[in-house]
């Protein structure tokens, strides 16, 4: 039996977030993937040149454009069959979409696996990653949602799928787009950057941020926060890192003015090299950091720019 | 109108678990246990629109253990009218809390049903999107700001890149995130008068529900330890070893 993939994109572009998921999928057999959307043709053509993609099925309908729930899981249950497990990134969007599918076919959902133990075994973290929990499904079809960081990306070139359209396409008429405020950055996006510079209320205020934003810069880095910085209003919701917010493994962490709380650690432990930033000594992001740096970060932040640049 | 929340009883966000010695589980004996932050969250939002006069009535649902009944109260404390345990000693996994409440749900006729967006020990991020597909109602997932209006309702969410609003049929289920509001304390005399509220008893079986879980777990172990780094003296030592010693600037 095969693999089913839930495609992550925005119409235009296939989301990075996809080629982690595919990666696990290749574990449990002969991958398919669908490309839900409207006017999403590129995408599907971007998915098809995928490594190990065999099929890609594109559904392509104005009651598909903006990944309503209620439209996207009923089509899903009728592609089900056939399929031994269904995968999705454990993005916002694959969170939103992927239990409505598994209640619908009465089966449980295995949440941000991290490895495949085998086919019907997995890994996941609980209680904030401070536990990895090792669990097997009895159910005929194996829901499933995937932490990224899990896995390494399968290679965006290399494959020549075959393309299906499917048909059947229904608005189940329950909800509505009403629209979107994104955050527009020209740096990384925060989940696949390679480094990534995060302030904590430490910070002060959002007018302090642009120090980071001038690291990020010289290093191609993407800037995350705490939830205290995002609660505090100094930066957007979707910058926030923890085991409620994004999860992160870049090459470089480096945390300025956070204090390293269980919840925000959940979201960064996994990276190769974290840098700690923090006046207080004590501050637990120490006892994670594989360099610590004891200082105010007024001082420390400015002249960690000037020292990039030497 | 009628708001059902669904409340659970986990362990309290900042205690430090530990995993048991047989590796079957994470220690929950004599560790200090409270509601689900974003449970708090979906009470608050409960309590002010009965105070904003748009519901009617708040129930607290709860399914799990006897002393689950704790944990209502603290909903009846914080504001609700009544509460509902489902009790039973058993593990229950989201999609049978999802066929509980759907089951109260049935009874109860809410027009709004709110839960937290995730549940802090297992971190399913589950439950709502399940009851809305076994009810085939609408979903507002992650949500951080509500608007009411005749029989829909606005829901801005928090998604990867941002904000997004989508407008839901009622009835519908709602998932709260960290900025839907603030949460209150229950004030001394609201604990008081949250110990006369009734909290009506029932189980999985008097519902006609099975709960037996789908997942076995097989194995829980603590996580790969980080090995102790070095401090650093001054900003050119850190930057010094980040290019020579990582190599990764
Ligand atoms: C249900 C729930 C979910 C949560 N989810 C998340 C999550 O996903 N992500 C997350 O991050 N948190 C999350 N939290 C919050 C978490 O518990 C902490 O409250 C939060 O991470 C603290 O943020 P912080 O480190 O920025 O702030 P604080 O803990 O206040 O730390 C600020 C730090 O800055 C340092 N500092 C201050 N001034 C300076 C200076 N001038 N120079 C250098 N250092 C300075 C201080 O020494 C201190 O260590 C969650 C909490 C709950 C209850
Ligand atoms: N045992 C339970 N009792 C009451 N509510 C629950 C229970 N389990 C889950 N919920 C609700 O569902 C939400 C999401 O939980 P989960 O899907 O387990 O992450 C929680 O925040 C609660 O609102």
């Amino acid at each position: 039996m095969s693999v089913l993939v839930i495609a992550e994109h925005d119409n235009a572009e296939l989301k990075p977030a996809t080629l982690n998921t595919v990666a696990a999928a290749t574990q449990l057999g002969d991958v398919d993937i669908l490309v839900a959307g409207d006017n999403c043709s590129a995408v599907a053509d971007t998915a098809a040149k995928i490594a190990g993609v065999g099929k890609v099925l594109k559904a392509d309908a104005p009651a598909l454009k903006t990944g309503l729930a209620e439209n996207i899981a009923p089509m899903i249950v009728e592609l089900s069959s056939g399929y031994s497990h269904i995968l999705a990134p454990a993005t916002t969007h694959g969170k939103n979409i992927m239990p409505r599918v598994a209640a619908l076919l009465d089966v449980a959902q295995i949440s941000e696996i991290t490895s495949v133990v085998s086919a019907d075994t997995f890994v996941r973290p609980i209680y904030a990653g401070n536990a990895m929990a090792t669990v097997q499904s009895a159910d005929a079809i194996k829901i499933i949602t995937v932490r990224t960081t899990g896995f390494d990306a399968a290679p965006a070139e290399g494959g020549s799928a075959t393309l299906e359209d499917v048909s059947n396409i229904m608005d189940a008429a329950l909800s509505s787009f009403v629209g979107q405020e994104l955050t527009v950055s020209e740096r990384p996006e925060l989940t696949s950057a390679k480094v990534v510079i995060s302030g904590g209320r430490g910070m002060q205020s959002g007018e302090n941020f642009p120090m980071l934003e001038e690291i990020a810069d010289k290093l191609g880095a993407a800037v995350g926060a705490s939830r205290a910085a995002v609660d505090a209003g100094f930066v957007p919701n979707d910058y926030q890192v923890g085991q409620t917010g994004k999860v992160v493994a870049p090459d470089l962490y480096i945390a300025v003015g956070i204090s390293g709380a269980i919840q925000h650690l959940a979201g960064m432990k996994d990276s190769k090299v974290i840098v700690a930033i923090n006046k207080d000594e004590e501050a637990p992001i120490f006892q994670v950091a594989d360099y610590g740096l004891v200082d105010d970060l007024f001082e420390a932040v400015p002249a960690l720019s000037a020292e990039l640049d030497k | 109108m009628k708001v059902l929340v669904a409340v659970k009883r986990v362990v309290d966000y900042n205690v430090k678990i530990r995993v048991n010695s047989d590796q079957t589980a994470v220690e929950t004996a004599n560790v200090k246990m409270s509601m689900n932050p974003f449970d708090e969250i979906a009470v608050e939002e409960g309590i002010r629109l009965k105070e904003a006069g748009t519901a009617s009535e708040l129930i607290a649902f709860s399914i799990g253990p006897k002393q689950s009944q704790e944990t209502i109260r603290t909903a009846l404390a914080m504001g609700a009218d009544r509460g509902i345990l489902v009790e039973t000693d058993t593990m229950v996994e989201p999609l049978a809390v999802a066929k509980c409440l759907k089951a109260v749900v049935e009874k109860e006729n809410p027009d709004l049903v709110i839960v937290g967006k995730q549940a802090i020990d297992d971190d399913s991020n589950q439950t709502g999107q399940m009851l809305a597909a076994l009810l085939g109602w609408s979903q507002g997932t992650f949500a951080s700001n509500l608007d009411l209006s005749d029989g829909s309702i606005k829901v801005t969410r928090e998604v990867d890149g941002g904000l997004e609003t989508v407008d839901l049929k009622m009835p519908a289920v709602v998932t709260t995130d960290l900025r839907l509001n603030e949460p209150r304390y229950a004030s001394l005399p609201n604990i008081m008068k949250a110990k006369k509220k009734t909290i009506d008893l029932t189980n999985p079986e008097e519902l006609g529900i099975d709960i037996s879980p789908r997942l076995t777990v097989l194995k829980v172990e603590e996580p790969a330890k980080r090995i102790a780094g070095v401090m650093v003296e001054d900003v050119a030592q850190l930057v010094d070893k980040l290019r020579n010693e990582a190599k990764v600037i």
